[in-house]
């Protein structure tokens, strides 16, 4: 699938579209979302190109299309087909072309000022009518610079210029993303330039096919949406994993010595690797955990990591493998480490070999083509594994979270019994209702809990708020604090409430908190809330995936009794609470919600 | 390059565009001959044969084409 690394293979991607889509939707446990893109030009060719680097990304899309540069009635008077079709994300794809008017060389700046007022104000009412029919992602292109310059340069900063009238739209495009926050802009402006704006521009696309760029451009448009869409889903990566030589510095620290190695300012090369290593500094910054997996001594690779030029130090990686095991053996022992799936893991090595066997034995490992150390950053930036469509203080304060999860693993060998180890870690946990605040986390997490997650019921952040508003939920989340760090909002319970029965509907918890006993605490709290409305039976569900086998008896060992199973497995268990024994966890409680 | 083999290079584009291993074009082909050549069926062919010969076609050519002789004609015409 090396086509779909950058740079794309637009060529593979056109001619073997047909067996490409064959068999990536031949891939098994897909998530199935309805994705509307309402066009101001042609679109079919995009959505044939956006299906499938969605179905790369494990997304199988049903679409719908407005009718050709149908894009703004769609969405204002609204259209039976897409009333019918209820969206899970909405697309609008709409460039220069769709902007009604531009300024003439006689008007004057406040007739510029009303006519970006207006402009602006057509597409702010479309995305409040679909936000308030829809209550979905809304994904918005930027405008791309238009194919002239009529006054040459002057054109970017005068008032009367349409690249500076551009320019200024999209600022209060931005303005508007910054306020809104389930809503998120494709920048076409970027991509745009980036594929070369003449090319992009060849106004044959236009004027025969009413398609808003060149063919070729397409499949990049395509992937940059998908990276927005599979980011809303949890389905960014999540860890970078490393090679040392020639990979975070120039040269072999073992053969050449740490005074031998290209890093710093003096050389060229070594500016090369120091500005790659302040990338993946930055990168850690938005919370992508990193690692290391290098052939080497250990005291070589920390000898290495503290050279006095480097950006990065030991301490910022989450685990450092330096051995002469296999480098697939080592990334899958990081990844089980971390409770991570494989699949969410960068492996960057500028040896063919070695990105070789761990694309052989980890698929579902992403392994850019790391030719040469200038490339570096720029193949990982175009490639959108990070792609960021939400940044939570848990995101950037990952790194302590999961080295404070390492030393936790580590201590817990010294401790006579298991209870003892949980008491030294001081825990405390916060119980509370879906606060505001939270529900932005809350819905991160219902997208991106895949193994301790008992019925996968995903959420968007409306979703959240009906739920917390309606009297007929009970909603609960938990904090946990340990001595290492705070692990911030860890596990989520939702609850139907129907007579004298409690649903569970959605039980998840974050896999950093694993075998703490923070369970066993919402437990408690679930039984407390049953018996303060009375209700005397609790039941829950566990819906099988191909992740969530860690929890498919949970009910069980919580003291449920099973009472049906289909052919699927899936299975309904009940707990008659006037039986329950409560649970004695590790750890102070507060229950903020009293 | 021959014309006869442009259209074996070009009947594999087809093969590939469409999806379907057994279509077979000839010189006097058109777009009412095969299911499925829409405009949005042209746009793609267009691309795919610019890529594979390295050229662009311009509109005038585009909007000229009778049938895929014609089209073969131009590929030839640029001394491909």
């Amino acid at each position: 699938m090396d086509y779909f690394n950058y740079p794309l293979d637009t060529k593979t991607l056109y001619r073997k579209k047909a067996k490409v889509r064959r068999e990536l939707s031949a891939q098994s446990s897909m998530l199935k979302k309805k994705i509307a893109v309402l066009g101001g030009s042609t679109t079919n060719e995009l959505v044939e190109q956006l299906n499938i680097f969605l179905l790369y990304y494990g997304i199988d899309a049903e679409f719908y299309q407005s009718e050709y540069g149908q894009y703004w009635q769609d969405a204002m008077f609204g259209s039976k087909g897409l009333d019918q079709f209820a969206p899970d994300i909405i697309y609008v794809h709409t460039s220069w072309r769709n902007i009604d008017v531009f300024p003439e060389i006689n008007d004057t700046m406040d007739d510029v000022d009303a006519m970006l007022e207006s402009e602006y104000g057509k597409f702010r009412a479309m995305w409040e009518k679909l936000e308030e029919k829809f209550h979905c992602p809304v994904i918005q292109n930027n405008f791309d610079r238009p194919n002239y310059r009529l006054m040459g340069n002057r054109d970017i900063w005068d008032y009367r210029g349409r690249s500076n009238y551009v320019s200024r739209l999209n600022q209060k495009f931005y303005e508007y993303a910054q306020n809104n926050h389930n809503f998120y802009i494709n920048d076409l402006e970027y991509i745009s330039q980036d594929y070369g704006l003449s090319e992009w521009n060849h106004s044959l696309y236009w004027h025969m096919y009413k398609c808003a760029m060149c063919m070729d451009a397409i499949p990049y448009v395509a992937q940059s949406v998908a990276n927005i869409v599979k980011s809303i889903y949890g389905k960014n990566k999540k860890a970078l994993v490393l090679d040392l030589d020639n990979t975070l510095w120039g040269g072999i620290v073992g053969d050449d010595g740490i005074e031998g190695i290209k890093i710093g300012m003096e050389v060229s090369k070594g500016q090369v690797f120091t500005e790659f290593q302040s990338y993946c500094k930055k990168l850690k910054d938005i919370g992508v955990i990193l690692a290391i997996d290098s052939k080497n001594e250990m005291a070589n690779a920390l000898a290495g990591l503290n050279h006095p030029d480097g950006v990065l130090k030991p301490d910022d990686f989450v685990d450092i493998k330096a051995n002469w095991n296999p480098k697939d053996q080592n990334l899958k022992e990081i990844a089980d480490e971390l409770t991570l799936g494989v699949d969410s893991f960068v492996f960057v090595d500028d040896n063919p070999a070695e990105r070789e066997i761990v694309s052989a034995q980890l698929p579902g490992v992403a392994v850019p083509l790391m030719d040469t150390a200038e490339n570096y950053i720029r193949v990982l930036d175009h490639s959108g594994y990070f792609e960021v469509t939400s940044l939570s203080a848990e995101d950037i304060k990952k790194t302590d979270m999961y080295h404070a999860k390492a030393k936790a693993s580590k201590a817990e060998a010294t401790f006579a019994d298991y209870g003892e180890y949980l008491d030294s870690l001081r825990m405390t946990a916060y119980i509370d209702d879906f606060k505001p605040v939270y529900i932005q986390r809350i819905a991160q997490l219902t997208n991106k809990s895949n193994q301790f997650n008992l019925t996968t019921l995903r959420c968007t952040e409306d979703d959240i708020k009906i739920m917390q508003k309606s009297s007929d939920y009970v909603c609960l989340c938990g904090r946990l604090t340990d001595k290492f760090a705070d692990n911030g909002l860890v596990t989520v319970v939702i609850v139907q409430k129907a007579e004298d029965t409690f649903h569970i509907r959605l039980w998840l918890m974050s896999c950093r908190v694993l075998k703490r006993g923070m369970e066993d605490t919402m437990m408690n709290a679930l039984v407390e809330e049953a018996q303060r409305y009375s209700v005397s039976k609790i039941i829950g569900y566990y819906y099988p995936t191909v992740k969530n086998s860690m929890v498919k008896d949970f009910y069980g060992m919580m003291g449920f009794v099973k009472v049906k199973e289909d052919e699927d497995k899936n299975s309904e268990w009940e707990l008659d609470i006037s039986h329950y024994d409560p649970k004695k966890p590790h750890m102070q409680i507060y229950n903020c919600r009293v | 390059m021959s014309k006869e083999e442009v259209l074996s290079k070009v009947n594999e584009i087809f093969t590939d565009a469409f999806d379907r291993e057994d279509l077979v074009i000839g010189f006097e082909t058109t777009a009412s001959d095969v299911e499925g050549w829409d405009s949005l069926m042209q746009m793609n062919l267009i691309e795919m044969i610019e890529d594979e010969f390295g050229m662009r076609f311009d509109m005038d050519e585009v909007v000229g084409m009778e049938n895929v002789g014609s089209m073969i004609d131009i590929i030839i015409l640029r001394g491909l």
